[in-house]
């Protein structure tokens, strides 16, 4: 658009004083050419982001990334490469555009309000200038007669604009149209509703929360703060008022693929887990699966996560049981064997505390290596394999631990009676005696699952925006906005249409009308005579000016 | 579990037999594009003829007279004796062939859905299969309105390329879905981005031809000879941005409903994760695109070049971001 571009005598303007300064800096913000290059900018800005690690993703990973990248890694935190998405550069340049765009949107807006209310143009003077122009005679005889045809014609042109949606003002020798208003406004819809959008995106996360649990079969989780392993609220949210909601996890089930060949082989397949959510005192049953939620006032919960969980019974040198019950192992992303990595930790033991940290296999097997390996995912020949310490698990000393995890510095580990590190290896069912007189039981295996809970009040006003977004692009880009004229005079007509903005059917339109009105045999005399005159080529009486 | 292995295996006959289709339509294609012996004929008669422009034009329905440079003339077409209207032969024998090569292909990809009865778009194989023949089927109906025949070479060429990656690289055996693509959504937001990776790659392969010829138009250099059969670079434009247009309206329906299924599935509409970051960095660039046709001092050829680095990263989107990168959208099927 022209009348965007900058005002080049602005640059060379002498003394231009702050408020000039500002104005300059406003008009270059408002231009085509600066919103295009932050458009560019933007899009190499975000890259980044998907090349290294990102707190939002995965802050495990972008401590890995620091611990090997020493001062690199600390430069590269400095200029807030690990939070690429809310870093000041990034977000400098998204607010350069929308100011760039509002800049934009609101004269806009107010031309095409004008532009709405007022009348289409009168007809240029000279019309075979047009992209679009047909001229042919439509009537010939006496100068009276002609006189009333030529209105006539007008009338009916007029008409025929109207029907072809057209907004149409008559005037002596002529018929001014304009057209699709409705492509400035989508295009107006589009930008505005992105601005909205890009809003709604920036203030979303402020009002809602994110939280992560962790659900054994059996297990029942109260929607309040301790409930959650993690939870990561929104700066002005209100924890007090979590909905309130209870999820009783009753049972989950899995399967996996063992006929497809090659990579497809040990594919899972279905993941169901079936839940009570509890709310208003009403109780419903529900299918938890990947791509279903289950909603929960105002709340969904989704299914992020599944594995494995070995009941172990671990019992002390007196027989007491110190420790029973499933314990959570994490299964390694990777493996589609659904290898997965564990602790026990038994805190309660008479004198020293033990720990045990081991795999567990699903279906154990021995691969070429001899190693022990889990070649499958489901429970076909369940494995547990782990190694004790006792010491000081450092579960007091108030440093946050991972409940996952096993911190041995401060313990020894446990030995056989040849004095080799001791080796746990159990079979579901199975017990394994420990040196100091105690024992292993691996009792069975429980199913668990992790489930993201989460509420974002304003999601209903993105997919709002997002589809008013696609709505005004689709006007936008597909309407044609044109203007056409009908000018009669002396019999001899002229039919010329003017495109305003992309639009490949000008020709056709102004080729169309001209048919139409030439061909239009009522209120049109056929008077044989003066038709000689048109030339061999006249058709059925229009005539193309490009031929 | 429940694969039907004989459906899967008729599947890959019919890729095979489709590519080797294929390969012969982009060789009459080729033929008809570079001229082959016709166009040496040409020049031939050209240097011996008293007119210098009686190189035989091909695509006449499709150029607007009023926009085409003086250096052709039409009616000279008629009067000249070598360069008389005979029809594309390679063209039409190119484009009856495509037609074959499609309809196998189709069959391809129906067998392949009904081996495992589900949409066929589980992993990078299956995309790619798709994303072909929706290709091949966008260029056969615009074709219909409009003749962009000499753009066959390319496509049929592509679409060969990508089978052969499809086959091997991409190779995936006929399998059920994993849970996480198992939902409607994939029946929305997949084919619609397929679509619209087909329609970009065709705007962006005018956009290339719109650059040739306009070199050709400007600096006329020897090896751009073949060009001069074409449309007008002003055409090849308009064309190619149209197309980029409808492409650009998908392309946003992908990018929203992708994030109507990303909160249904992982519970937040957008995450920055690496697949959602690179089609936004698509969709960016092909708005600058659309805007830089409108802004002052970005000529036709600069436009052009924004729509192949569009082009270039919506390949990159599905190639490299899919196999390397890490994410939550990893279902290439390759491990
Ligand atoms: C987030 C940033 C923006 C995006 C994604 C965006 C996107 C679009 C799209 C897709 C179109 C339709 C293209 C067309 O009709 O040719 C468009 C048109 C337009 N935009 Fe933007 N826009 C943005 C910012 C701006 C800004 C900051 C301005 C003002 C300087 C602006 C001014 C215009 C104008 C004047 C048109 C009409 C061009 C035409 O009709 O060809 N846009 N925009």
């Amino acid at each position: 658009m022209a009348k965007k571009t900058a005002d080049k005598n602005a640059v060379t303007q002498p003394q231009l004083g702050f408020i000039g300064m500002c104005r300059w800096a406003w008009r270059q913000l408002t231009t085509m050419r600066v919103a295009l290059i932050l458009l560019l900018v933007l899009a190499l800005a975000a890259i980044p982001g998907s090349l290294l690690p990102q707190r939002i993703q995965d802050p495990g990973r972008v401590n890995t990334f620091l611990e090997s990248n020493g001062a690199w890694g600390q430069f590269l935190d400095t200029i807030q490469m690990f939070d690429v998405y809310s870093s000041i550069w990034f977000s400098a340049i998204y607010l350069l555009l929308m100011i760039s765009l509002i800049g934009c949107v609101i004269p806009r807006s107010a031309q095409h309000w004008k532009a709405m209310r007022s009348a289409p143009p009168k007809s240029p003077r000279r019309l075979g200038r047009m992209p679009g122009y047909e001229t042919f005679t439509s009537a010939t005889g006496s100068a009276e007669s002609r006189e009333s045809a030529d209105q006539d014609f007008l009338d009916t042109a007029q008409a025929r604009l109207k029907k072809l949606g057209y907004r149409t003002v008559r005037h002596d020798d002529h018929v001014a149209a304009e057209r699709g208003y409705l492509r400035e406004t989508g295009n107006l819809v589009f930008h505005i509703a992105l601005l909205v959008a890009t809003l709604t995106m920036a203030i979303g996360s402020l009002f809602g929360y994110q939280g992560q649990r962790i659900l054994v079969e059996g297990d029942t989780f109260t929607n309040s703060l301790v409930a959650y392993d993690s939870f990561e609220p929104g700066s002005y949210y209100d924890a007090d008022n979590l909905p309130d909601f209870r999820l009783k996890l009753d049972s989950f089930e899995s399967t996996f693929d063992d006929q497809a060949p090659g990579s497809q082989f040990g594919q899972p397949r279905t993941f169901d887990a079936e839940v009570t959510a509890t709310a208003d005192g009403k109780s419903e049953k529900h299918t938890l699966r990947v791509n279903e939620p289950v909603r929960v006032g105002g709340t969904g919960v989704y299914l992020t996560g599944n594995g494995y969980a070995p009941e172990v019974t671990v019992k002390d040198a007196k027989g007491q049981v110190v420790q029973s019950g499933p314990q959570v192992f994490i299964p390694d992303g990777g493996d589609p064997g659904y290898t997965s990595e564990g602790v026990v930790k038994v805190p309660d033991s008479a004198g020293t505390q033990m720990g045990f940290v081991g795999v567990f296999l699903p279906t154990a097997t021995q691969n070429e290596n001899g190693e022990l390996v889990s070649s499958f995912a489901e429970l076909r020949n369940p494995y547990l394999v782990m190694s004790g310490y006792t010491g000081d698990l450092g579960l007091d000393d108030g440093t946050p631990q991972s409940v996952y995890t096993i911190d041995a510095e401060n313990m020894t580990e446990m030995t056989d009676a040849s004095g080799n590190p001791l080796l746990i290896q159990l079979a579901e069912g199975e017990t394994q005696k420990l040196p100091d007189g105690g024992s292993v039981t691996f009792d069975g295996v429980k199913r668990y699952i992790a489930v993201d809970i989460s509420q974002d009040p304003t999601q209903g006003l993105m997919l709002v925006s997002a589809i008013a977004v696609l709505l005004g692009l689709g006007l936008s880009l597909f309407i044609p906005r044109r203007r056409m004229w009908v000018r009669i005079k002396d019999g001899q007509a002229e039919v010329a249409a003017l495109a305003r903005g992309e639009d490949q059917m000008v020709e056709r339109a102004a080729k169309d009308l001209a048919k139409d009105l030439a061909d239009e045999p009522d209120d049109d005399p056929y008077d044989p005579e003066g038709d000689s005159d048109e030339g061999p080529d006249s058709g059925p009486g229009a005539r193309s000016r490009q031929g | 579990m429940d694969v039907n292995t004989d459906l899967a295996m008729w599947s890959n006959q019919l890729i095979i037999s489709a590519m080797i289709v294929y390969a012969v339509a982009m060789i009459f294609y080729a033929f008809d594009l570079f001229g082959g012996r016709e166009l040496k004929q040409t020049e031939a008669s050209a240097s011996s003829a008293a007119k210098p422009s009686n190189v035989r034009r091909t695509n006449r329905k499709t150029t607007t007279a009023l926009l085409d440079p003086p250096q052709t003339d039409v009616s000279a077409e008629a009067t000249t004796s070598s360069g008389k209207d005979k029809p594309r032969r390679g063209a039409r024998i190119g484009t009856a062939l495509l037609v074959l090569a499609a309809l196998l292909h189709v069959a391809a990809v129906l067998t392949r859905a009904l081996s495992v009865m589900r949409v066929p778009w589980g992993n990078m194989m299956e995309y790619v299969l798709t994303a072909t023949v929706i290709t091949v089927i966008v260029f056969l109906i615009v074709n219909i309105k409009k003749d962009i025949r000499y753009l066959g070479t390319i496509v049929a060429g592509g679409v060969l390329l990508c089978l052969g990656l499809a086959i091997t690289v991409f190779y995936t055996p006929a399998a059920k879905l994993i849970p996480a693509l198992d939902s409607y959504w994939i029946a929305i937001h997949v084919p619609i981005a397929i679509l619209s990776t087909s329609l970009l790659y065709i705007s962006a392969i005018l956009a290339v031809f719109q650059i040739l010829k306009n070199a050709q138009e400007t600096k006329n250099p020897k090896w751009l000879r073949f060009m001069r059969r074409m449309p007008a670079s002003i055409d090849l434009e308009r064309f190619s941005y149209t197309i980029a247009a409808v492409g650009f309206i998908t392309w946003t329906f992908t990018l929203i409903a992708g994030a109507i299924w990303a909160e249904v599935a992982w519970s937040r509409y957008w995450g920055w994760d690496s697949k959602e970051i690179w089609t936004f960095v698509v969709w960016v660039i092909y708005a600058a695109y659309l805007h830089a046709r409108a802004t002052r001092g970005w000529g036709p050829t600069k436009v052009a070049v924004l729509n192949l680095i569009g082009i270039a990263t919506v390949i990159f989107n599905f190639t490299v971001v899919n196999m390397y990168f890490n994410g939550l959208h990893s279902y290439s099927g390759l491990s």
